[in-house]
């Protein structure tokens, strides 16, 4: 076998192949559909164009899938963090809304803490349930779920609240060096959040937990503790989530911000190539499957497809790439490359090799 | 032909030809070669042993036969034609079944069900269950088993639900028959009717492929073994012409004085500790409600400390409060002679107290990790999430146990639920040493493991507790126990019955008779008290 098949195989056979090329695909059917649509420019000292907005769109699944993976990892699941950003946004904007002056800079930095302290209490709201009280993590998140929109209700009175602050506003809209404040809060956040969990032992730590817990316990490893951090972040950065989502329009509306949230924030996290059962999980493979999600999104409206379409499109397409990435095609499609001398005495069972044992 | 029940049957013509016959069999897995170029030839009417240490390639090498995993190169002849199986069901519709260790029958349907299941009499759309069930007592009756069919199967013991599923295998008139570690679950009776019925089937000119690491079992029962060793062929013999000690030193290639050595060492180079010594660890009147009666214990520095006692007698249940795995809820623990509460097992890492559960699976290893992080996770869980052991360091600790422990594929990057049973357990061994413990409890450490992995982790409990640490051994081989130990404590039914100074005149009897010392019970009326009998699974009731 040559060099030049061994890395072609090696690149099919990596869990990114797949959403990666997807990826590409979809920019280049893009741009065949509208061209000009790869184009960036710069206008009043900030790029802009239709890349530079897939990149801001994807902040909000990109936050909001980190906290989900940490949380996937230990085997558990947050399907509150759609309605931490409604809570978080209602509570931001319901404190600007009454402050004296909407636009003072230290205003809004309280409004931005109150939003994160809320996911914080939040987040360890989850954590004590799931942790201390031993609830499911899909029923214990499940009930902020539902209750969170009523929280985010109470919370505006039932009102749209609406405001006028222009540097809140510019969490979401502004930029920065040329780059959209978004995603350099987004970058900045994706970054340490990454280093903090593979620079130090968390993230073995955490992998541990959700590979066999009790083994993690009694090696020593502080299990319950860890796991209420993990929902606890996953609270903090879904509130980042909200805030940064909302800020453009300054609007919040308790019902609609963030509805289904949680379920594109797993997408991404499975599109990264992690599993649901926890373990191994795989930070890098949210960017492509935020990026991804995003570019489907943008996609449905430059194939010009009528909305009634919209969400089958959607849905066809990660079908799609889950099937290609998932393990058994993986498996199939390198025993139809390999290249053996002599074919294989036996059309083997489709089974990952990794699943062999070796104990005799 | 000779129907004799104890002689073997290795006398044949030498035209016989083999039903089946593997030759130059390689398998490789992602990194590793598990076979390479191994032959196997099973005649009729004869008990084959394969043999060999955890890890040599013997469940490979059935899972290859019964086409569960594809052959990367070699060939397979049934009735001497070459044959290709997709998957066990090919392998089965060919006349090759298999018996696992672990009964795989569905234990809430009745007995009729589990032999029939899938081979049902049909009339029509509908399942005749009058003439199924009169099938099923058929195939039992064939080896001579007088059950009920309609008997939900989890009613019968755990040989019996075996022996149902040989008959299951039977169903098929298999040509082969493989028992993959029938017996390690099954007490000395219930062993002697199994084999029963395997000889029974022998007679009836069945080839039977017989795997287990039970050396006497192994010489009752086979005509011809082979040996593998680290995925290879070492040798193929006739079972009369292998004496036992040249089995062992072809299965560990090294030699069998040298193995017999270590165990001898044991009781003479550590002395009992000082009688004024305070304890490292001492445990007065810790219990906890419905796991273990309270009791007294001490630990001293650089003595192994025995544990005898059955299966459920509360072993495991005491060592567990001693390493913070549960809480007690009655008694004081002195650590340096001091009261601690361990609420946790962090708490008594911390304070340098280990413990080595008996359920590697469920407790012990973490499967999608590799190796490297299995052996790191204590360690670093000790540190806590925010300080990384450093990678230099971690290398050189991960070095030093993996050739110390001689870890087998040395490999640190390989996920260790790759790894097979033995070297499973010298990772976790590993991840145990690195903490540099005062107080190790190894549960079962030799449990399920070969005889060469056994030896090296006996040398190392001696060498441990030379170096001055205190381990903790619990073991339900009476005679390991008794080789290794200063001092052996005694549990019964979840009480500290009583604690021996291990001197000339404590033997396997002695213990025995001090588990078994119920005036209510005889002692030989209940197999379950058999010194000899393997013993893997909890058994209802525990001692007598």
């Amino acid at each position: 076998m040559s060099a030049v098949q061994t890395s072609v195989r090696r690149a099919t056979g990596h869990a990114l192949f797949w959403p990666t090329t997807a990826l590409v695909v979809l920019l280049v059917a893009c741009s065949v559909a509208s061209p000009g649509f790869l184009d960036v420019s710069v206008r009043d000292g900030a790029l802009v164009g239709q890349p530079v907005d897939l990149l801001r769109n994807s902040v909000t699944p990109l936050l909001l899938a980190l906290g989900m993976c940490l949380v996937i990892a230990t085997g558990g699941i947050d399907l509150s963090v759609g309605a931490v950003m409604a809570i978080s946004l209602a509570v931001s904007l319901t404190y600007l809304d009454g402050a004296a002056d909407a636009s003072d800079p230290a205003t809004v930095v309280t409004a931005v803490v109150l939003g994160l302290v809320l996911g914080l209490a939040v987040g360890a709201f989850n954590g004590m349930l799931v942790t201390l009280l031993g609830v499911q993590p899909f029923i214990a998140t499940m009930i902020l779920m539902v209750a969170g929109r009523g929280i985010a209700m109470l919370i505006t009175e039932g009102q749209i609240t609406t405001v006028t602050s222009p540097p809140f506003k510019a969490l979401g809209a502004g930029s920065l060096l040329g780059l959209p404040q978004a995603v350099v809060i987004g970058a900045v956040v994706f970054v340490v959040v990454a280093l903090v969990v593979r620079r130090t032992a968390l993230g073995m730590l955490l992998e541990s937990i959700g590979v066999n817990r009790e083994s993690a316990r009694l090696s020593g490893v502080r299990a319950r503790s860890t796991t209420w951090t993990v929902y606890v972040l996953a609270g903090v950065l879904a509130a980042l989530a909200g805030i940064v989502y909302g800020a453009p329009t300054m609007a919040a509306d308790a019902n609609n911000i963030g509805l289904f949230f949680e379920l594109n924030a797993i997408v991404v996290v499975v599109l990264g190539g992690t599993k649901l059962d926890g373990g191994r999980f795989y930070l890098s493979g949210l960017v492509v499957g935020a990026l991804l999600l995003t570019t489907i999104e943008r996609a449905v409206i430059i194939f010009q497809l009528p909305s009634t379409t919209t969400n089958l499109f959607k849905a066809a397409v990660l079908i799609a790439i889950c099937i290609a990435a998932s393990p058994r095609a993986r498996s199939w499609v390198q025993r139809r490359r390999s290249t053996r001398p002599e074919p294989a005495p036996s059309s083997a069972p489709a089974k990952d090799p990794s699943a062999k044992e070796l104990t005799a | 032909m000779s129907t004799s029940t104890t002689e073997t049957r290795a006398d044949r013509p030498a035209t016989d030809r083999p039903v089946v016959q593997m030759s130059g069999i390689t398998i490789d897995f992602p990194g590793v070669r598990a076979l390479d170029g191994v032959s196997l030839r099973l005649f009729p009417g004869e008990v084959h042993a394969l043999m060999g240490e955890n890890g040599a390639g013997k469940s490979t090498l059935i899972k290859a036969l019964t086409g569960v995993y594809a052959i990367d190169a070699g060939q397979v002849l049934v009735d001497g034609g070459e044959v290709a199986f997709a998957g066990p069901s090919d392998a089965q519709r060919a006349g090759i079944s298999t018996v696992y260790q672990e009964v795989n029958l569905c234990a809430n349907l009745s007995v009729a069900e589990n032999v029939m299941l899938g081979h049902e009499v049909r009339r029509g759309p509908f399942v005749d269950w009058r003439a199924t069930r009169r099938r099923a007592a058929e195939h039992l009756a064939r080896l001579n088993l007088h059950l009920d069919p309609r008997s939900p199967l989890e009613s019968h013991t755990i040989a019996v639900q075996q022996l149902v599923a040989i008959a299951r295998a039977m169903v098929v008139d298999a040509k082969v028959l493989i028992l993959d570690e029938p017996t390690s679950s099954l007490d000395r009776a219930e062993v002697a009717e199994l084999f029963r019925v395997v000889r029974q089937l022998r007679d009836s000119g069945v080839a039977v492929l017989f795997v287990s690491h039970f050396m006497d079992q192994v010489y009752a029962i086979s005509d011809r073994m082979t040996v593998l060793r680290n995925g290879r062929l070492v040798e193929e013999r006739l079972t009369r012409d292998l004496p036992r000690r040249e089995l062992i030193s072809l299965m560990i290639g090294r030699s069998g004085e040298e193995l017999a050595g270590v165990e001898e060492t044991a009781r003479a180079a550590i002395g009992l500790h000082d009688a004024g010594a305070q304890p490292l660890v001492s445990a007065r009147g810790l219990g906890r409600q419905g796991s273990v009666e309270p009791f007294d214990l001490d630990v001293h520095r650089g003595e192994i400390l025995g544990f005898a006692g059955l299966l459920g007698s509360g072993r495991t249940e005491a060592a567990r409060l001693l390493c913070g795995a549960d809480r007690p809820d009655s008694g004081q623990l002195d650590v340096d002679g001091a009261a601690t509460r361990l609420a946790t097992p962090l708490q008594a890492l911390q304070r340098g107290i280990a413990y080595s559960t008996e359920d590697r699976k469920k407790e012990g290893i973490v499967g999608d990790l590799t190796v490297r992080e299995n052996i790191a996770l204590a360690l670093q869980a000790r540190r806590g999430a925010w300080r990384p052991v450093p990678a230099k360091e971690l290398d050189a600790v991960v070095d030093r146990y993996m050739v110390a422990l001689n870890i087998n594929p040395k490999n640190p990057n390989a996920l260790i639920r790759n790894l097979s049973g033995g070297n499973q357990q010298k990772v976790l061994l590993a991840r145990w040493l690195a903490t540099d413990p005062r107080l190790l409890i190894l549960d079962e450490p030799t449990r399920g493991i070969d005889v060469g992995a056994k030896a090296e982790i006996q040398r190392l409990v001696v060498e441990l507790a030379q170096a001055g640490m205190a381990v903790l051994f619990i073991s339900s081989e009476m005679d390991e126990v008794l080789r290794l130990s200063q001092r052996v404590v005694v549990m019964r039914d979840r009480v500290k019955v009583a604690e021996l100074v291990n001197d000339e005149t404590v033997t396997t009897d002695t213990v025995m008779a001090t588990i078994a010392a119920d005036p209510a019970a005889d002692p030989a009326a209940d197999p379950a008290a058999d010194p000899a009998a393997p013993a893997d699974e909890p058994r209802k009731g525990g001692a007598a």
